[in-house]
């Protein structure tokens, strides 16, 4: 199963690497929330997958699952969902006032 | 007992939150950032000499004993970066009182910097190092605003760049702690140290560090900083002194808690990286210093300049370096605020940037060209002002080691340093000037208090170094020796 994941893991870096090079803006931003993913299933991966049962010390006995992961993977996706949703924003204002979503052409010349 | 040590992270968090309700009242706004920003400079200052006779604190969150629970940690280090960038922060914000403009101010400008502070305190105190990715992403959503509000066209193309740059960071940093935490399980960071030292830092551990190392960099500016110059030099002039003060060396005190705390074992490899990276940053940064046609490109080269000169501290981790560094990182911090805040002005007063075009503003504002000499000297490293304690002391390390290249070029970086910011002074200051003294446009009393009050903390880390030497070696003390912190959080 953790093999498995893994290269569920590699595929979704290879797309998000591939979105991320493009030179629309919108390919960026989807490529970053892809990535994010792929980071998600990496730490529940670390963690362990399901070994155990839930870990609850008075109603359940051993061996436990770790819980841990979780807690880390629902942060870090409230952060993602955050910067995401702030990017998107941003590259809406940004297409508004350069008038353009194509990085070739936002990079900012010498002479300004 | 310790609960002091979450004031510094909690409180600016409620004020920012009241201040988004009071959107139109600019005054109170004004009142309640500033006394925000004064009492925690007076809770960090107690928090420091309650260290020097109590030794680390530490705050356990809802009571859960480490490893398991998150904590936040006082050392002497930690608490010196919380006190600077508090104070700093106070005195930016002075600045920003007569010169950020309403149209900021209404743009919720003040919870912003409050959210920012709330950020960069929290990555200084963190003991998890989950924390402290999550306080890293607290510091730079709110950098993120900083950066992009004003919404004119360079600012937000620059930020756009910026904020990629960081989610990709960001991202690379969970892929390092997914790897540490499968390798170590644990996440409390003294533990994680007692977990590396009993399973000798194998080569996965190595390159796990490796990967810290260059998400660190990359926040630092470290070698990786081909995103520093564009977007520290769109914002408001405020918002790039604290950038310049703060942001760079959150990256820095992560580099050095890691690399002396975490992953001390294997110096020849990790230590290795970290000097060639310094080295080459220094050169780069000069390079970029001497090229520099325009006042912001300068400073902030030069602010690329001090991380590399900070971390050959690190790379050299002697104790007598890491106390350079530490005195360095103070008096980097202060000198970088005020360098930023005074070519911020230069560019007020005569709206132009290129350093050739300007003459003779020294006749119109003397104190503050004198204030640029004064600052311009302190980066230098003239004695009595407070680059020199860690000049020395980072130069001694240096030799004890036999790091002779690093000695050489931190040495001949502040030669150019010198030269790039004396080039400012002899043409944009010296010379006659085309506006006469009565056409001359007003620099504001509160900018002036700014540059004053900064004036006066550098030369009082310079002159005072005697004073804070306490902490500061307190500070390099426990760095060079992890156990003190472990046995603080794992055996108290």
């Amino acid at each position: 199963m953790e093999s498995l994941i893994m290269i569920l893991i590699g595929v979704l870096v290879t797309v998000g690497t591939y979105l991320i090079l493009s030179r629309n803006l919108i390919r960026v931003i989807l490529g970053t929330a892809v990535l994010s993913h792929a980071v998600h299933l990496l730490i529940l991966t670390m963690g362990g997958l399901k070994k155990g049962v839930v870990p609850l010390l008075s109603q359940s006995e051993g061996p436990f699952t770790d819980a841990l992961p979780q807690a880390l993977i629902l942060t870090a996706i409230v952060i993602s969902f955050a910067t995401t949703a702030f990017l998107l924003v941003l590259a809406y204002r940004t297409y508004k006032t350069n008038g353009s979503d194509d990085l070739q052409e936002l990079r900012g010349m010498s002479d300004e | 007992m310790n609960n002091l040590l979450v004031l510094p992270l909690i409180i600016p968090i409620i004020t920012a939150v009241i201040l988004v309700f009071l959107r139109e009242q600019v005054i109170l706004q004004r009142i309640i950032s500033i006394v925000t920003m004064v009492f925690i400079s007076i809770i960090s200052f107690l928090l420091l000499n309650t260290v020097q006779t109590e030794g680390i604190l530490r705050l356990d969150f809802s009571g859960w004993l480490p490893p398991f629970g998150i904590l936040f940690v006082g050392d002497s280090f930690s608490i010196i970066l919380v006190l600077t960038a508090s104070i700093i922060t106070s005195i930016c914000l002075l600045y920003a009182f007569s010169t950020i403009g309403d149209r900021h101010e209404k743009m919720f400008f003040y919870p912003f910097v409050l959210f920012l502070i709330a950020g960069v305190n929290g990555s200084f105190l963190t003991g998890d190092i989950f924390n402290l990715f999550v306080c890293f992403e607290v510091m730079l959503l709110a950098s993120y605003v900083l950066v992009a509000l004003g919404g004119r066209k360079k600012q937000l193309r620059e930020s756009l760049k910026y904020v990629l740059i960081n989610v990709v960071a960001s991202w690379m940093f969970l892929i390092a702690l997914a790897f540490l935490y499968g390798t170590v399980k644990t996440l409390n960071m003294a533990h994680i140290a007692v977990r590396v030292a009993e399973a000798g830092q194998d080569p996965l551990l190595t390159t796990v560090a490796i990967l810290f190392l260059v998400v660190f960099s990359l926040k630092a500016g470290l070698l990786l900083f081909f995103w520093l110059p564009g977007s520290y030099s769109v914002p408001p002039t405020v918002v790039q002194a604290l950038f310049a003060a703060l942001l760079t060396k959150v990256g820095i005190y992560a580099l050095i808690r890691t690399f002396t705390l975490m992953f001390p074992l294997n110096q020849d490899v990790t230590h290795t990286i970290i000097g060639v990276m310094a080295g080459i940053t220094l050169i780069a940064g000069c390079m970029g210093a001497l090229a520099g046609r325009d006042i912001y490109t300068i400073a902030t080269y030069n602010v690329i300049i001090g991380v590399g000169f900070i971390l050959i501290g690190l790379a050299v981790g002697t104790e007598a370096s890491l106390t350079g560094a530490i005195y360095y990182l103070i008096h980097d911090m202060l000198a970088k605020a005020l360098l930023f805040l005074l070519v911020g002005m230069v560019f007020f007063v005569s709206g132009e940037s290129i350093v050739k075009k300007m003459n003779g503003l020294i006749q119109n504002y003397p104190l503050f060209g004198w204030i640029y000499f004064l600052v311009m000297l302190a980066l230098a490293g003239i004695p009595p002002l407070s680059g020199f304690m860690g000049k020395v002391l980072i130069g001694q390390g240096a030799i004890e080691t036999g790091s002779y290249v690093l000695l050489a070029l931190s040495f001949a970086s502040s030669i150019i340093v010198l030269y790039s910011l004396l080039r400012i002074f002899l043409a944009s200051f010296f010379g006659e000037s085309t506006i006469s003294f009565e056409d001359r446009k007003p620099i504001p009393k509160g900018a002036y208090l700014a540059f004053v009050l900064l004036a006066i903390s550098i030369v009082y880390v310079g002159v005072g170094a005697e004073s804070i030497a306490i902490y500061v070696k307190d500070a390099a003390r426990t760095l060079m020796n992890p156990s003190i912190y472990i046995d603080a959080i794992l055996k108290g």
